[in-house]
């Protein structure tokens, strides 16, 4: 009777009912063991921690972030230009060509004896008695300008075409897919050739005098070819994800609230597929810079002055025995770049894609 | 089957006949004609010359008419040297075709060698040397490697001698051009033999007491030649695109370097003549590809 303290009836030894005596409230600190353990983690925040123990995508993350810093701050430090000679007390230095790395021309050399301070040439100069470091910083900036932009036309048109095909289906879905299969299977590297070419007989007197003159034509046809061929890969894999992720329920009740097909589009099916596009985004950016330097290897890449990494390249075949370096600090450059953004989008898609995660 | 074959051989003619009328209506949006030189010539002149070349009749007639020649195989004439442009392919192409059929060869047997060996030796140091070279060799454009072998092997060391048309020698423009197929095939390799691998069929082999060189040659790696076959075609794509490159560092006179030396003329008949070849080329491979693989794979099912 004594165990009856909360004025239960008494158990009956057969009966199923629990026997509540045998329970106690829990203590504080029992109740404290209950807290989650560590904060609720997004997919965002949980992906970046995989990524963070990828040794092979920190390290890119790295390289590329001190490239970053070094094409936006050595223009700052470094007193050359890209496209004029090196000068001394505003006289051109004439005697300044083809120097190897961290040497001086004679007429520097006086003026060191004079007690000036010259800035060394870190890659030496070219044969136009230009800075090389300076024009190696400058053709990285053209060339992971054109990677990323290109890219994002990619992205833009790609994301556009894919989601309205997709999202559409039918009849829509079917002529839209035709055009790209056909897209898909010409030959890009020789269309951008012949349009290339041609572009860079017309387009000339139509930009005279506008800001896309500054860039040059062929700059100008890389981004056009690729706005106009390049997004065809996006195009297929942001409908074959939309045609999944239309499949859900979540989608049907979208639908079935009255939500229109833009909003359905941007709300619900985007963000479930964003990770996939991002990451083939990021390996875009390579594609664009091999197919740059290709363009500029071949005599149509961008307009001199302007250095791209691929024309340093080219332009140090002539030559290649006696300054054999022109030709490696291009070529290290774009193979870093290049290694970095593989490396890179390989480690982001094992972070990131859903169906890797395991 | 034949369905699909049919589907596939129709797309890729339509697929070439669109090449050669971006090919042809771009070519004529350049201003200027082919007679257009400094000195003006004589109006007369002109009108034969246009007449003889039928630049006289409307665009359309004359896409027709370039549609027609090009069923005869006259894809016109070089603006540089004169020539018949389908002659100079057919000179320059033999060189290009060996070159490139080297390449395909090289690419094939080692990436498929490396492949296998990774996928055999998962995680051991073999796989990670290869897969290390391997995603190195992807970030290299051709014409790095290209140059920088040629400047490494032919004038710093001399080991191979500079490309002339009496000594020819093959090895470093093969290297140049199979390098990045190479290292593709070989990841492509490594992860369908280590799907194959995880296979019912192979552990029963296994379990029979099948020879393991039997097992990986007989049950595995013929399984996991399929999405190989997929890849010849891109391949021969890039192959025939990176000849251009190779070619010229190596000064090599086959239809490559012809195409670049015709870039920087702004040869346009050869631009054009040379682009809607190599392009037929690449929608063949391609085609040719795709049924091999259709025709291969034993899981394919055609409704």
């Amino acid at each position: 009777m004594n165990d009856n303290r909360c004025g239960y009836p008494k158990k009956n030894p057969l009966s199923m009912q629990i026997d509540l005596s045998k329970f106690e409230p829990a203590t504080e600190e029992e109740k404290r063991q209950h807290e989650v353990m560590r904060p609720s983690s997004t997919f965002f925040r949980d992906g970046m921690r995989k990524l963070f123990k990828n040794p092979l995508a920190v390290g890119s993350v790295i390289v590329l972030l001190l490239i970053f810093v070094t094409i936006i701050v050595a223009p700052m430090v470094v007193p050359y230009s890209y496209s004029d000679m090196v000068t001394i007390d505003g006289v051109r230095d004439k005697t300044a060509k083809n120097l190897s790395p961290f040497t001086y021309s004679e007429k520097e050399q006086e003026a060191i004896a004079r007690g000036d301070r010259i800035f060394p040439h870190i890659f030496g100069t070219d044969a136009l008695c230009r800075d090389y470091f300076m024009r190696v910083i400058y053709g990285t900036r053209v060339s992971l300008s054109v990677g990323l932009f290109a890219s994002i036309i990619v992205l833009i048109i790609g994301l556009l075409y894919g989601s309205i095909s997709g999202y559409a289906g039918g009849h829509t879905d079917l002529v839209m897919m035709r055009i790209v299969d056909i897209i898909y299977s010409l030959p890009d590297l020789l269309i951008i050739i012949l349009l290339s070419v041609v572009l860079d007989a017309t387009l000339g007197k139509v930009i005279q005098g506008t800001i896309f003159a500054r860039l040059g034509t062929n700059m100008l046809s890389i981004f056009i070819v690729f706005g106009l061929l390049y997004w065809v890969s996006m195009a297929r894999l942001v409908r074959g994800q939309i045609l999944s992720i239309k499949q859900n329920e979540y989608v049907l009740a979208a639908r079935a609230l009255g939500a229109k097909p833009s909003r359905i589009i941007k709300k619900h099916i985007l963000p479930n597929c964003i990770s996939v596009i991002f990451i083939s985004t990021a390996l875009q950016v390579p594609s664009a810079i091999f197919t740059e330097s290709f363009l500029s290897f071949v005599g149509l890449g961008v307009q001199a002055p302007m250095p791209s990494l691929g024309s340093l390249a080219n332009a140090a075949r002539e030559g290649l025995q006696s300054y054999p370096y022109k030709l490696v600090f291009p070529s290290v450059m774009i193979c870093l770049i290049v290694l970095a953004f593989n490396l890179l989008g390989d480690g982001l898609r094992d972070a990131f894609d859903p169906k890797l995660r395991g | 089957m034949w369905k699909y074959a049919i589907k596939r051989i129709l797309l890729a003619a339509v697929t070439i006949f669109i090449i050669i009328a971006i090919t042809f209506f771009a070519m004529n949006a350049i201003p200027g004609g082919p007679f257009n030189k400094e000195k003006a010539t004589d109006p007369a002149v002109l009108a034969v010359l246009e007449a003889r070349y039928n630049l006289d009749k409307p665009v359309p007639v004359q896409f027709l008419l370039y549609l027609k020649n090009l069923l005869h195989g006259d894809l016109g004439i070089s603006l540089k040297t004169g020539r018949d442009i389908s002659t100079i392919i057919g000179e320059s192409f033999p060189i290009s075709a060996r070159l490139g059929g080297m390449a395909i060869l090289v690419a094939l047997v080692l990436g498929l060698f490396f492949g296998s060996i990774a996928a055999l030796n998962r995680n051991k140091w073999p796989d990670r040397a290869i897969i290390f070279f391997t995603t190195f060799f992807v970030s290299v454009p051709s014409f790095v490697l290209a140059t920088l072998l040629l400047l490494v092997f032919c004038l710093k060391l001399g080991w191979v001698p500079v490309w002339s048309t009496t000594r020819t020698n093959y090895v470093l423009p093969v290297i140049a051009l199979a390098m990045y197929p190479m290292s593709y095939i070989t990841r492509l390799t490594k992860s369908s033999m280590l799907d194959v691998l995880g296979q019912d069929y192979i552990r029963t082999a296994r379990a029979k007491g099948v020879h393991t060189g039997k097992v990986i040659f007989k049950h595995a790696l013929r399984n996991a030649l399929i999405p190989v076959v997929t890849y010849v075609g891109p391949m021969s794509a890039y192959i025939l695109t990176g000849s251009l490159v190779v070619e010229t560092v190596f000064t090599i006179g086959g239809l490559g370097s012809k195409f670049v030396t015709g870039i920087s003329y702004r040869d346009y008949p050869l631009i054009m003549g040379t682009t809607i070849f190599l392009a037929t080329i690449m929608v063949i491979m391609t085609l040719l590809s795709d049924l091999a693989y259709k025709a291969v794979d034993p899981n394919i099912k055609f409704e």
